[in-house]
């Protein structure tokens, strides 16, 4: 991994944007950039759930701008599922180009909780390393301190830390030399 | 990286496929697919897998009958049933049937991760009690294996010095003198204690059913051969193969057991791979094997490898003075699992017990003492309760339907017409029983009170 895009799936907050390129430029020492253009999350609504599909619309940013990218970002504010779960923070193509992940239920009104844009900041950046580690082809972590611990709630972000657990470290920085397969 | 376990996900629905393997390959696990009904049970047959997280709704074949199936030829299965709210009736139907849990699509993450982390270990926890259990049964000394005579005595010190060894022992004796019981004595002295024991009857299966439990076989070796299955050499695993009756196996048998001791390999049936393995060797028979070596129908070179050291079980009419002690432990035995209050036997029964030749040697001591509790009326088994196969009765010239009649009728005599103690002294059920005094014209006698 040389690079990391990131991509505005709808509209998204450009100062949280900044935040988060900041802090993946520092944790996977990479340059890290927000791409002008943006996709428009409209063709991957699903009406009956009221949610957008994330297998959806990786499809789409491999489709549109896959050409080029190194690792390929996108982030929205939009509530993300698969077809078979409720609801998914985030989802990535495993050892692949394009991960996406969703503030939708990082934030505390989510939760009925008044709004934290700290937490929320801290939040999307440990699911970000997260998803960008399963391109890398990482599979969870049974350390629970690590970003690629699993975490299908919030409490359990909250509970991981932001970095890559000495193990996953290593074996990142193994795959970081290797070339993204191609998907699709 | 090593995998958390390994889940089978059988769906009809091509994007519940897709998006269940991708979430459980990143969660760490072994993911497989299947369409459908038949293709699971293909796909099953080619590996094990650890969990199946089956749709209840398929067009080939429904997930209850899967599961069903699937209960039948992996009995270790765990299997998850995925369903929609529609049809959750259904899927307490199938929790009662055996599955583990089942979901309600969609899964909240956190629910099915959950789920499936507790299938594993629940199913670990399975493995290794029933793993324990076996290896603690087998790491102890037989408690049946009893006598205080100088012939087993010797036998006693015979397991003890060759217990602790690698070497190959052959244990000779008649039908029913407990060659298996010293066999496992061996194993439970032996390092190898906490392996497997892996018994083989070689006399009870065709030859090329022997082949496939001795050797296992890969699927599609044969007509049958649904599955992959291991032998009892390569199930053994560091433990002992036991191999009983090898008097009676077949000279191609005999030549390639040959070859597995000498080499220590085995090949499956159907496969040209040698597979090393790890085991040590007893074997028993109640034939002569050196009359069979002379006969031409046992190998020298196999009898040579058996024969390193030898156990010779003494008929039970040689040492008969363990007989009150076995009579001792058997009632002990049947009191409880028949919850009779029996404290003993009679010195009259002993005597008589004493004096019998027991050509069925311990087993018949067993099964006799065994009718003589049900047929007990006090709290001390009498000479009239025991049914000794003693030559008295000059049947020798009669048909078989003749001897069947003459001894049902005796039983039930003996029984005082009780058909229902009849048919448990006879070992057939009371409808049978019914049936056959019908046949044979018997009626109740009107003068006698049951």
């Amino acid at each position: 991994m040389n690079r990391i895009d990131l991509l505005a799936i709808g509209e998204t907050d450009p100062v949280m944007m900044e935040s988060l390129r900041a802090a993946l430029e520092a944790e996977f020492g990479v340059r890290c950039q927000i791409l002008e253009a943006s996709l428009d999350p409209a063709p991957s609504f699903h009406p009956e759930r009221g949610q957008y599909s994330s297998t959806d619309i990786l499809d789409r940013m491999q489709k549109q701008f896959g050409s080029g990218v190194d690792r390929l970002l996108g982030v929205t504010a939009l509530d993300l599922y698969v077809p078979i779960l409720t609801f998914v923070f985030g989802e990535a193509q495993l050892n692949g180009t394009c991960a996406v992940v969703s503030t939708h239920r990082l934030r505390q009104e989510f939760y009925g909780l008044p709004a934290d844009a700290g937490l929320l900041e801290v939040r999307l950046l440990k699911e970000a390393v997260h998803e960008l580690g399963h391109t890398l082809g990482l599979t969870h972590c049974e350390d629970y301190r690590c970003a690629m611990a699993a975490s299908h709630e919030v409490e359990a972000i909250d509970l991981k830390g932001r970095s890559l657990c000495h193990e996953c470290r290593a074996r990142a920085l193994a795959l970081m030399t290797r070339k993204p397969a191609v998907k699709r | 990286m090593h995998s958390k376990g390994s889940i089978l996900i059988v769906d009809d629905e091509l994007i519940v496929r897709d998006s269940l393997s991708k979430w459980f390959q990143e969660e760490g696990y072994d993911v497989g697919t299947a369409e459908g009904g038949r293709q699971a049970l293909t796909v099953l047959a080619e590996r094990d897998w650890d969990i199946a997280l089956v749709d209840i709704k398929m067009p080939d074949m429904d997930g209850i009958e899967l599961q069903r199936r699937l209960s039948e030829v992996k009995p270790d299965l765990t299997i998850i049933i995925m369903t929609g709210y529609a049809s959750v009736e259904t899927a307490v139907a199938a929790l009662k049937s055996g599955a583990y849990d089942y979901v309600v699509k969609p899964f909240d993450p956190e629910e099915m991760a959950h789920t499936v982390r507790n299938a594993l270990a629940h199913k670990r926890a399975e493995r290794e009690n029933l793993a324990l259990k076996e290896r603690v049964a087998e790491a102890s000394f037989p408690p049946e294996l009893i006598g205080q005579s100088a012939a087993m005595r010797a036998v006693f010190d015979a397991i003890e010095t060759v217990g602790p060894t690698e070497a190959t022992v052959l244990i000779t004796g008649e039908s029913g003198t407990g060659k298996e019981l010293v066999a496992r004595a061996i194993h439970a002295a032996s390092p190898r204690r906490y392996n497997r024991l892996v018994v083989a009857h070689c006399g009870a299966l065709a030859e090329t059913l022997l082949e496939s439990e001795l050797f296992g076989h890969e699927k599609g070796a044969f007509t049958g051969a649904q599955y992959r299955k291991k032998g009892i050499f390569e199930a053994a695993d560091g433990g002992t193969v036991f191999l009983d009756e090898i008097g009676d196996i077949s000279l191609k048998t005999q030549t390639d057991l040959l070859r597995v001791l000498q080499e220590r390999e085995i090949t499956r049936v159907g496969s040209n791979q040698p597979i090393h393995v790890d085991f040590r060797c007893v074997a028993a028979t109640n034939k002569d094997l050196e009359a069979l070596v002379e006969q031409g129908s046992f190998r020298p070179d196999l009898y040579y490898r058996l024969n390193v050291f030898r156990i010779d079980l003494p008929p039970l009419r040689r040492r008969r003075e363990d007989i009150p002690l076995l009579v001792d432990h058997f009632v002990r035995k049947f009191a409880s699992s028949m919850n009779k209050p029996i404290q003993g036997v009679s010195r009259a029964a002993i005597n008589m017990l004493m004096q019998y030749d027991w050509p069925g040697n311990i087993r018949e001591l067993e099964n006799a003492v065994e009718r003589a509790m049900v047929m007990a009326r006090t709290g001390e088994l009498q000479e009239k309760d025991f049914t000794l196969r003693i030559p008295h009765n000059g049947r020798s010239g009669m048909t078989l339907e003749e001897v069947e009649r003459a001894h049902i009728l005796e039983v039930v005599e003996q029984c005082r017409n009780n058909q229902t103690l009849a048919a448990q002294v006879l070992g057939i059920d009371r409808v049978t029983l019914h049936n056959k005094l019908k046949k044979y014209g018997w009626k109740r006698p009107t003068d006698e009170a049951l």
